[in-house]
């Protein structure tokens, strides 16, 4: 029951608001009319089959999907009630705030520490004492720090796959966003990596907001705080993760949360 | 296999001994120093030498900004469109083009219309952009060779678009730039036609005092000695010959291990 006059009763403002938000490559629609709220600092996973629009709808919350020609939006999205696609807006002061790990891990030439100061370097950042603390703290964070603290300046193409997924991680964290976008961020790795990454997820939603494409629904169930099932581009269920995967409402998400497809 | 290496391999030793057991007796100091005497039949070919070198440097001011421009418009920023068709379509004929055409049309162009006269300036520009379809086509391949990936990494940083090209995909197309420019500089210096009429003098024993000015270039030179001057030392044929092929082999050496510099610093 909801108190008007007692504002602590009424639930905190979402962190991400997606708001009936379609989405078309050419004339083929990847997403149907998405309606979805992500809560602050809490891990929301956005999962189904192959090709349902879980890619592409993270991809959309910090405009990432702008440099693909060809496609159309309908439908709006908001970060802390300002809407990302406002005429104007800033999007590299946005993809600042939106971090994003992708599917394989991607190091971009050069060194490890290289790698992690190239966004803040990019953002202006000069001090040579801040580029180090950043580089401190985000290894620290990305759980990847004691492995690599002695070899900073080697090549990040050194690492492994493992490592260099944390050193995505880290360089995300490096720029401190506000919200952090994992495409399959365990696809390539092994189980060892795969738990070192997971491990670090739950840490981090203390002070980020996540959304994950996880890469099996074991995954999805293990870190989920809220869960969304997506079918062919349509979102067809939202709900707390222990609820959802424990007890579906919906029978497709059933069908797929227990095997029968997908 | 063999065959074929051979086949490519003994032409251009033939070429290199020839020219150089023909012509190494006049090649000594005062040859590549001097300036010429005697109606071309003495003395040195030293302002001929200055001439090409200084066409190379010129073309390569006036071809490079454009040409990489234009490839990182190509590459990064021009959608596919009738527009963008067309400027292709436009590079493959320029380099169809034969080179005295290019001549006549720096002689219409620089010379004649925008009043520059014959000179450096002329010829360089004549030489550019008969360069820019190699420089534009080569580097353009080197730039989409990046992996699209890195661009979306430094836009997923908060880099702008010209970022991710200043910062990660030129710093790794520069090898393949480098080459193409190379490539595209040395057929520059290499050919008579395009400077026939735009810049090259028939006897000038003197140095350029200008960009303005008109000078002496190694391949003109060669066509002089070789076709004009009754009575003409072989040897000094065959030197000069010498000499344009070392200038263009200096080059392309110089290139390779510039590559090979940057290749070693690159990762992927």
């Amino acid at each position: 029951m909801v108190i008007p006059d007692m504002p602590d009763h009424t639930p905190p403002p979402p962190k991400i608001r997606i708001e009936q938000v379609s989405y078309f490559y050419g004339a083929k629609q990847a997403l149907h009319d998405v309606t979805l709220d992500v809560p602050a600092h809490t891990v929301t996973v956005c999962f189904g089959p192959a090709g349902c629009g879980k890619t592409t709808l993270l991809r959309l919350i910090n405009r990432l999907n702008d440099l693909v020609d060809g496609t159309r939006r309908t439908g709006r999205i908001f970060l802390d009630d300002r809407d990302i696609y406002a005429p104007g807006a800033d999007v590299p002061r946005l993809r600042r705030r939106v971090g994003m790990v992708f599917a394989l891990p991607l190091p971009l030439p050069g060194t490890i520490r290289e790698n992690i100061i190239y966004g803040l370097k990019l953002a202006g950042e000069r001090s040579r004492t801040r580029l180090e603390e950043a580089v401190v703290r985000s290894l620290t964070q990305a759980a990847l720090w004691d492995e690599v603290k002695d070899r900073l300046d080697t090549p990040a193409m050194a690492m492994s796959g493992g490592q260099q997924q944390r050193l995505c991680i880290a360089r995300s964290l490096a720029l401190e966003p506000e919200v952090l976008l994992l495409d399959a961020p365990t696809s390539g790795l092994d189980p060892i990596s795969t738990d070192k990454v997971e491990e670090s997820l739950l840490t981090l939603k203390q002070s980020y907001t996540i959304v994950v494409v996880p890469h099996s629904i074991q995954q999805a169930a293990r870190i989920a705080d809220h869960a969304a099932f997506l079918l062919d581009g349509a979102l067809i269920e939202y709900r707390p993760g222990s609820e959802l995967f424990t007890n579906p409402h919906d029978t497709r998400t059933q069908d797929y949360v227990t095997g029968r497809f997908g | 296999m063999a065959l074929a290496t051979l086949a490519v391999v003994v032409p251009i030793l033939l070429v290199l001994v020839t020219i150089f057991v023909r012509g190494y007796q006049a090649i000594n100091w005062e040859f590549l120093t001097a300036m010429p005497r005697d109606g071309m039949k003495a003395g040195g070919i030293f302002p001929a030498i200055v001439g090409t070198i200084i066409l190379i440097f010129a073309t390569g001011l006036a071809a490079i900004p454009v040409g990489v421009g234009g490839a990182i418009y190509l590459s990064e920023y021009a959608r596919d469109n009738w527009a963008t068709r067309t400027i292709r379509l436009a590079m493959i004929n320029l380099a169809g083009i034969p080179s005295v055409v290019y001549g006549l049309f720096g002689l219409g162009m620089f010379v004649l219309f925008l009043r520059f006269g014959t000179s450096i300036v002329s010829g360089a520009l004549t030489l550019a952009i008969m360069t820019l379809p190699i420089i534009i086509s080569t580097s353009e391949e080197a730039l989409r060779a990046v992996p699209v990936e890195f661009r979306t990494v430094s836009a997923s940083v908060g880099g702008t678009r010209w970022q991710g090209i200043r910062y990660v995909v030129l710093p790794q197309a520069l090898p393949g730039i480098i080459t193409g420019v190379i490539l595209g500089l040395l057929r520059a210096a290499g050919e008579t036609a395009p400077i026939l009429f735009t810049v090259a003098a028939f006897y000038l024993p003197r140095l350029p005092r200008s960009p303005f000015d008109q000078t002496m270039a190694l391949p003109y030179h060669l066509y002089v000695i070789s076709t004009q001057v009754p009575g003409m030392p072989p040897q000094i044929q065959y030197g000069t010959a010498f000499v344009l092929l070392l200038i263009v082999l200096t080059f392309s050496l110089t290139a390779t291990l510039i590559r090979s510099f940057f290749r070693r610093r690159r990762q992927w």
